[in-house]
């Protein structure tokens, strides 16, 4: 095919559908129970290298406790996808867990501002950049799930976003038209949070679904969190309500409140006080270290983390807001 | 002195953009203040969307992210990115509301960073999200912003997301969805828009209390002039009543 042009960024994850079938063909379609705790999972699961992608949308529906146990066990030199990533970025810079990264939104958390220590990370040089967007990486992950090497798209082209970024722009066999080529993600290691799963890893989530569908089925491993377990008989009940099938699975983690600080539909909003305590330490390099060593490395996991930050009276606060639609940036 | 501040007239004045029945795809902040304020005066069939998938919701309160539980309440659809952005894609939106460090006379928006050096910036800003893909796809691309000489930029560092690119055909030469390209700058002083050929920016409104010498002043390129410039209406009773009390009552955005 006819390249018309192509970015100069780096691409980070091997798009070739083919190497990826033989990885596949191997991993396990047994019906048995994964679960185990999130300390467990990380440990067996992400590795120092791999490519990284962490599902949600930044602060909503985030699987908090994996973030937290990546920076806790000490992961380096990973790979990472930022997209549509606030909060999950700012706890991996916190970090300092990747050394590559695709980017498509980091360093804002959204309406909240900017996150000064993501900031410092992402000017320290210390970081391999390729520069895209949501839709970029959307349709990267659903090039993934489909099996295939790349989905053509209609955005980037004529940007510098597009000379940043490892696209290459072809030609429509049928009409002439120009699409920007979007080369396949397939991470080596994702972690979603949904609302219920199975011990096998059958998901059901609710609200947006953002990129996850795909992303849990580009991913090569996959770490499920979830605010509750249910039986395997609730799944075979009603099926349609499936998200996520077993076979993409890897460990399923049940983590109450998994959000946490973020917002998880239906069930609790986010924790605005904390998120900007998170940005106000962040000003000072020596703050945030006291602030990640209360609220990251002394604690066992999550229930820890959440019990420093006012426990289930704080839990029961962020339940009400989400119900009672008030004050979301109170 | 007038009993409304620049944040109140710019929203009210991007709000009067938005007719009755069209789409939008909207991010926080002002662009959500606007939107709203639409749905309750002009455009109460407004469809409102959201890049994170929320579509058609009856927005209770200002979201703080756009993938928030407030983007879905009531809504039609709980969908996701690809849902959002491929309807856009396919046509259907009419609007998007965006803005960035830099604009140019093209309407080129730089949201990535400022420095030479793309590997260490000197200030590293988000990115595109999903700017560059609304850029690319909605009808008509919105900025509503504060305009200054840095803001407004002779050359950007960055062209984040699309404008008219070089201005002229450029942009449809580029591979672009054809059609579809910046619409409207909503400053604190004026109402501009784009010279249909050239594509380069036109005063076509200005704000109370400024002139054309003052817009160009704080622009750090040259504006084109429309035949007519007519004075900006100030905002109403009425609409600034719904911002206040319904949309913006703890003032995070019109407080700015």
């Amino acid at each position: 095919m006819n390249v018309i042009d192509q970015g100069v960024g780096k691409i980070f994850t091997d798009p070739d559908a083919d190497k990826v079938r033989e990885f596949f063909r191997k991993k396990s379609r047994k019906l048995e129970s994964k679960v185990m705790s999130v300390k467990e999972a990380v440990t067996k699961f992400v590795k120092d290298g791999d490519y990284l992608c962490i599902g949600g949308f930044g602060a909503n529906r985030i699987p908090a406790s994996v973030c937290h146990e990546i920076v806790r066990q000490g992961r380096k030199n990973m790979g990472f996808a930022g997209h549509t990533s606030t909060h999950d970025f700012q706890i991996l810079c916190a970090g300092e867990v990747f050394n590559r990264l695709d980017i498509a939104y980091i360093v804002g958390l959204e309406a909240r501002g900017l996150s000064p220590n993501a900031r410092r990370y992402m000017e320290s040089g210390k970081v391999e950049v390729s520069e895209w967007t949501n839709y970029s990486l959307s349709v990267r992950f659903k090039a993934a799930a489909a099996g295939v090497s790349f989905y053509p798209s209609r955005n980037i082209m004529g940007t510098d976003t597009f000379k940043m970024s490892g696209a290459k722009i072809i030609e429509c066999p049928f009409t002439g038209t120009k699409y920007a080529a979007m080369p396949a993600i397939y991470p080596d290691v994702s972690a979603i949070h949904v609302h219920e799963a199975d011990i096998y890893g059958n998901c059901r989530a609710r609200g947006i679904t953002v990129s996850d569908f795909d992303v849990a089925r580009a991913s090569k491993r996959l770490i499920i969190t979830c605010e509750r377990l249910i039986s395997n008989e609730e799944i075979r009940r009603d099926p349609s309500y499936t998200v996520i099938p077993y076979w993409c699975v890897d460990a399923v983690c049940e983590v109450p409140f998994g959000s946490y600080p973020g917002n998880m539909y239906g069930e609790y909003f986010s924790d605005e006080e904390h998120l900007r305590e998170w940005l106000k330490v962040e000003e000072s390099p020596e703050e945030l270290k006291k602030f990640l060593q209360k609220n990251i490395f002394s604690c066992k996991d999550h229930f820890e983390y959440i019990e420093k930050n006012g426990g289930m009276h704080k839990m029961q606060m962020l339940r009400q807001k989400e119900h009672m639609f008030i004050g979301a940036r109170a | 002195m007038a009993d409304y501040n620049v944040m109140e007239l710019m929203i009210c004045t991007a709000a009067r953009e938005l007719e009755d029945g069209a789409s939008i795809v909207v991010g926080t902040g002002a662009p959500n203040a606007a939107a709203m304020l639409a749905q309750k005066t002009s455009a109460p069939n407004l469809v409102i969307m959201f890049e994170a998938g929320g579509a058609v919701p009856l927005i209770p309160e200002m979201p703080i992210s756009v993938g928030d539980s407030r983007t879905t309440w009531k809504a039609l659809m709980a969908s996701g990115m690809c849902e959002i952005m491929e309807t856009a894609c396919r046509g259907m939106v009419d609007y998007t509301f965006l803005g960035g460090a830099q604009i140019d006379m093209y309407g080129n928006l730089n949201s990535t960073r400022i420095g030479p050096d793309h590997q260490k910036p000197k200030v590293r800003f988000p990115g595109s999200g999903g700017a560059n893909d609304l850029a690319s796809f909605c009808w008509r691309m919105l900025v509503m912003t504060p305009q200054d000489t840095k803001r407004f930029a002779e050359k950007v560092n960055f062209i984040t997301s699309p404008g008219w690119l070089q201005g002229g055909n450029s942009r449809a030469k580029s591979g672009l969805p054809l059609g579809a390209g910046p619409y409207k700058i909503i400053t604190n002083m004026a109402v501009m828009d784009f010279e249909p050929e050239s594509k380069r920016m036109r005063i076509i409104a200005v704000n109370p209390g400024y002139s054309e010498k003052d817009v160009q002043a704080n622009c750090g390129f040259e504006l084109l002039k429309a035949k007519k410039i007519v004075e900006n209406k100030p905002p109403t009773k009425h609409e600034l009543q719904i911002l206040r009390e319904q949309i913006d009552p703890y003032r995070y955005v019109i407080g700015r």
